[in-house]
């Protein structure tokens, strides 16, 4: 997903010029074909996060649409003032492609662990917040950002994540995706954690129960008309993120819902990081398993709230 | 030195907008007076009626709290009516206690937060380089706001970039809201801090207007670094009861009588 990302940014780059590229201290090798063909515009800056997030805006005050990179945590937790002043204030076009969100590093912990960044992007206003489920939605995500005159926070998986996106349902930031219909059961879900709740379907479709999911890959601004069209009748949806459940997807459906359509609100339930950072090491799916987040509680999670 | 009658006209306006606002940083405002006015009177490139020019210098006050001396130049020099000054701070007025680009014309970056006119600054002067403009950018820092390390990261990327189409301007007043920076955070060396780090640095007395004239005609400093010019200034310079006093770092709850106390200086 993040090579795709990535990708995006120097295709981008070759059709657009206003497109720059900026990197804190990124791995070896890291866009070598735009930094060869478009030298001037690729810009690796070093360990600073809140001057990259000013820089950048810089660039945009003046028509560049810089794409900034570098690790999740880093992006939101360290430069938090720069992105809410110097890109939501402004409300600049910069967009902020944001490595490992959830437990993607699980291996490294939870400095670099981006359990809350949802929330706290999704707080600013003008700010957008975008997770994609895979690779190819990645890429119809990132060739559409051209012209959206806002900030975009785009949180990208582990990579190599199944490709469940069908290009039948194109892209548009803001708009939900109805990946499969239900008539029991909703799974509302944003990331990979579309996959997670598809398998998740399967299985619960070999027990008869009929259970949809609707993807949310954009967060804000959140598709209410959309979800509630998915909601309103089955008699129970989960909400699924990896990412904690405050302030979050399921944060955002229950505001909506409290807000629209009251009367949904008792069937919701959410699933996510339980309100703690991390304990464990491990690897991606481990954390996961910490966390509580498998098919197995979905199952759970699903069969109360349909009262079986 | 002695105060001229254009640096007590500009001190003027800030009062008019204290009184009408009954509040604001006056020390923080005087001590860059004219600092301002030879950026506005001698060195800036713009135009009052198409602020947005492309060909334009930019200029960032990364100290937004000094607002009211921006105000001050700006109206001044017709960006705005003088006549709206006394709107400072009011629930509509355009003039808020820290600056908003998009509300006050002229003014480049909302500023206010501290440390983040000096990143997006270095990101306007690439910006310039790219398209190929031969535009400037200047940038003006408070001392105790340079105790962010958001300035320094920019400012080893100014010199990474060689910047020489950038200068930052400190004003140098030795006071920040606590107390004097010499025993809050000390900046020194200062001078050769911003050396370090890359930038061709020079002092000047920041009140002495023909002084600074003279340093700002040598601007750049270098065809391959960026510029800095450390402005050794005095907070609340020519009000005496707030010269060199953090209590006039910031005012609120100002009365009549101490809005005439000011102007009775002038």
């Amino acid at each position: 997903m993040r090579k795709t990302a990535l990708d995006c940014v120097y295709k981008l780059a070759k059709v657009d010029e206003r497109v720059v590229f900026v990197g804190s201290d990124l791995g070896p090798g890291v866009l070598d074909k735009m930094k060869t063909e478009f030298p001037q515009r690729f810009f690796m800056e070093g360990v600073s996060e809140q001057y990259i997030v000013g820089m950048a805006a810089g660039l945009a005050m003046e028509g560049f649409i810089p794409y900034v990179n570098t690790i999740a945590t880093f992006l939101t937790r360290r430069c938090y003032e720069q992105v809410a002043v110097d890109l939501c204030i402004h409300d600049l076009p910069v967009r902020l492609i944001a490595n490992g969100g959830g437990g993607v590093y699980a291996p490294l912990g939870p400095t670099h662990l981006a359990i809350e960044d949802i929330a706290i992007m999704r707080a600013l206003p003008n700010m957008a917040v975008v997770a994609p489920c895979d690779a190819d939605e990645m890429n119809r995500l990132m060739m559409s950002t051209l012209e959206w005159p806002h900030p975009i926070y785009i949180r990208l998986g582990k990579g190599g994540d199944k490709i469940v996106s069908e290009e039948k349902n194109g892209f548009e930031l803001g708009k939900s995706i109805l990946m499969r219909s239900g008539s029991d059961g909703m799974f509302v879900t944003t990331g990979v954690m579309t996959q997670l709740a598809l398998e998740t379907a399967d299985i619960l479709k070999k027990d008869g129960v009929n259970v949809g999911v609707v993807h949310m890959h954009t967060i804000k601004p959140f598709d209410a008309a959309g979800v509630i069209s998915a909601i309103e009748n089955v008699k129970a949806v989960v909400t699924v993120e990896e990412h904690i459940v405050n302030g979050g997807l399921g944060s955002a459906l229950l505001e909506t819902c409290s807000d629209l359509r009251p009367e949904l609100l008792p069937k919701i339930t959410r699933v996510g990081i339980p309100d703690k950072f991390a304990t464990e090491y491990g690897s991606q799916n481990s954390l996961l398993k910490h966390w509580g987040i498998t098919s197995d509680t979905l199952v759970g999670a699903m069969m109360k709230k349909l009262g079986g | 030195m002695p105060m001229d009658d254009r640096s007590k006209l500009l001190r003027r306006y800030v009062i008019d907008a204290m009184r009408g606002g009954g509040r604001g940083h006056l020390g923080s405002s005087m001590s860059m007076i004219e600092i301002l006015r030879v950026l506005y009177d001698s060195v800036l490139k713009y135009d009052p009626k198409n602020p947005e020019s492309t060909d334009r210098d930019r200029f960032v006050l990364s100290k937004g709290h000094g607002c009211l001396a921006l105000y001050a130049i700006l109206a001044d020099k017709g960006f705005l009516p003088i006549s709206e000054l006394e709107s400072f701070c009011r629930p509509t007025s355009r003039l808020g206690g820290h600056p908003e680009r998009g509300k006050v014309p002229g003014v480049e970056a909302s500023t206010g937060a501290l440390g983040h006119g000096l990143p997006i600054a270095v990101g306007l002067a690439l910006a310039m380089r790219l398209q190929e403009r031969n535009s400037r950018v200047f940038v003006l820092t408070g001392d105790g706001e340079i105790n962010e390390g958001s300035n320094w990261e920019a400012g080893m990327a100014a010199a990474k970039h060689k910047l020489s189409n950038l200068t930052v301007m400190v004003d140098y007043n030795k006071l920040q809201s606590y107390g004097k920076t010499s025993e809050v955070l000390d900046l020194e060396p200062l001078v050769d801090k911003f050396k370090s780090f890359g930038f061709v640095t020079h002092e000047v007395d920041g009140h002495d207007v023909a002084a600074l004239e003279a340093i700002f005609k040598k601007l750049p400093f270098s065809d391959s670094a960026p510029s800095a010019i450390i402005c050794h200034t005095i907070k609340g310079k020519g009000f005496p009861f707030a010269e060199g006093n953090p209590e006039w770092h910031h005012k609120s709850g100002m009365t009549e009588t101490d809005i005439q106390q000011m102007y009775d200086c002038l």
